[in-house]
């Protein structure tokens, strides 16, 4: 990728439009499953705490990495699966009555 | 970085803009999580397959902890304990955040662009006010602590001293980066975090979440500037961007600004009620007399609140609502936006419940309906259907859209003692006098009531 700031500036700015627009017909009954959703998406700075984590050598450095993935891991991966959890029983009343 | 590398985390950033697009329609929601959460997996694998990190099994535990905490939290929560659940991952996001950015702190110094300084410290302060304010919105919600808004007064003040200080240093730090610096702005960001949670009331907390919620997000695109990573910056930035128009969205279904409920309890006093009993006559009935006046109703609404949850009780109403089907009487649930803790809490707790979608009907669509209803059970639900929200203008609910209940023939409350609702504020529908009130736990009177209904 490039160092000049002005195309993450263009990445940052069109993502907010982005961000906007795919969310804005959502249905009130979905609010709670999206923001869930978005939560979990959001803990993907798992991502970064492990490129930084495995790339530091001080004891203190990577003691707190590591505890950012634990907690980082916690957001993630809960957080998906409980939006799974809560969309299941959206699903699940078509199939039954 | 090889362009192999680069196009993954492309593919990634797109995954996760699918995913939320996916999240915001009923028919594509699940899938739409599943790509997320595959995008998420993809990315967190790619630089244990191009880089040669360091401290590998020791990385590899740490997910695994996290992981299954995440998975057991996930599992074992109640869906009525959806939101302080939400409020937790959350804060645990903001809170890795905020290391990794300390971490990142540590190798930059005066020549270090700016730019890159002032996202760094950034994510720092905001990660922090993130992890802190979301605890004291989990101990609201889990009633470790009131949910009533906590003032004192020389609030403001220490508000505004900290947010100062913070700049102060925060301005600084950009000049001259040193970890401990960073360490000091992390303190008063958990500082800062407490004091902008603690005047908000149990009945904001949910869009107070929401809010962190976009705090976290551009936390995470931030870091992501600074480590050059694209899927980081894409996807922290349609976090923050489209949980802060949520934010806005959830704000206006309870007729309120954001400003308003983040600041509207240090701004006037205390907006809130003295949330005491009143002794102002009511009409009270017992289950039997309630069971006739349903079953030989035409056409019945069911308002459920959060009460309903609480009482576990969920089960018990749609017996009864299939009962009363069976009978002839023509019977649906009036879902008001906010109904429950969150908006779309309630649909959640219903469909756990196995109630037909069909009969969850919207505040707007069903509004009409209410002058041809011969009867109206409102069940552990209080501030949405509150007429106060229409008349009185002090009042901190006016100007929310409400269920217009009033407008029924005959309303019947049930509820566990004349104590007020969320918003603590009186209901003048109770003391009118087409309103019938049945008290007791939500449960037990509801069996009750099918018992009744059953016999009749």
């Amino acid at each position: 990728m490039t160092d000049d700031p002005i195309v993450w500036l263009t990445i940052f700015v069109l993502s907010v439009f982005v961000g906007i627009e795919v969310i804005s017909k959502v249905s009130s009954t979905l609010h709670t499953p999206l923001m869930s959703g978005a939560n979990a998406i959001h803990g993907v700075i798992l991502l970064g705490a492990v490129i930084v984590t495995g790339t530091t050598d001080s004891t203190i450095a990577v003691a707190v990495g590591l505890v950012a993935i634990v907690l980082a891991s916690v957001n993630m991966v809960g957080g998906f699966v409980v939006t799974d959890r809560m969309l299941q029983m959206f699903t699940r009343k078509r199939a039954p009555k | 970085m090889s362009r192999g590398t680069e196009l993954t985390y492309l593919l990634c950033a797109v995954g996760f803009i699918l995913a939320l697009k996916g999240l915001s329609g009923p028919r594509t929601a699940r899938v739409g999580n599943l790509v997320g959460a595959g995008a998420a997996v993809l990315a967190v694998a790619v630089p244990f397959l191009t880089l040669d990190l360091d401290h590998v099994p020791l990385m590899l535990a740490a997910i695994a902890i996290g992981s299954a905490g995440g998975v057991v939290g996930a599992q074992r929560v109640q869906m009525t304990q959806m939101p302080q659940m939400v409020a937790l991952f959350n804060g645990v996001g903001g809170g890795a955040a905020a290391l990794v950015a300390l971490l990142e702190l540590q190798h930059m110094d005066a020549a270090t662009p700016w730019f890159d300084v002032t996202a760094t410290v950034f994510t720092v302060v905001v990660g922090s006010v993130s992890f802190s304010g979301s605890v004291v919105t989990f101990a609201k919600l889990q009633e470790l602590m009131t949910s009533r808004p906590v003032i004192f007064p020389g609030l403001p003040v220490l508000f505004g001293l900290g947010l100062l200080t913070t700049v102060v240093l925060a301005v600084a730090c950009v000049r001259d980066p040193a970890v401990l610096d960073g360490v000091l702005l992390a303190l008063l960001g958990l500082v800062l975090g407490v004091l902008l949670v603690l005047p908000v009331g149990g009945a904001d907390v949910p869009i107070v979440i929401s809010l962190l919620n976009a705090f976290t997000g551009l936390t995470v695109a931030a870091g992501g500037y600074v480590l050059a990573n694209v899927t980081l910056l894409v996807a922290g930035t349609l976090v923050g961007a489209s949980g802060t128009y949520l934010t806005l969205l959830m704000a206006s279904a309870m007729g309120r600004s954001v400003a308003n409920i983040l600041f509207g309890a240090l701004r006037g006093g205390s907006t809130l009620g003295a949330g005491e009993a009143s002794d102002r006559p009511v009409r009270s009935a017992g289950p039997e007399d309630v069971a006739i006046l349903l079953a030989y109703a035409q056409r019945v609404i069911i308002v459920p609140g959060y009460g309903l949850a609480v009482a576990q009780a969920q089960h018990t109403l749609r017996e009864l609502v299939d009962l009363l089907s069976e009978r002839g009487v023509t019977i649906d649930y009036a879902i008001h936006p906010v109904a429950g803790r969150m908006p779309g809490h309630m649909n959640v707790l219903l469909a756990e419940a196995q109630v037909p979608y069909e009969q969850l009907i919207e505040m707007e669509e069903i509004n009409g309906e209410f002058k041809h209803t011969d009867v109206v059970l409102v069940v552990g639900a209080n501030d949405v259907v509150n007429p106060a929200a229409r008349t009185t203008p002090s009042a901190p609910i006016y100007g929310m859209p409400i269920l217009d209940a009033d407008q029924a023939r005959q309303v019947v409350f049930m509820k566990r003692s004349m104590r007020p609702g969320f918003a603590g504020i009186e209901n003048e529908l109770l003391f009118d006098p087409r309103t019938t009130l049945l008290f007791g736990d939500a449960k037990e009177t509801l069996g009750k009531l099918l018992g009744a209904v059953k016999a009749l």
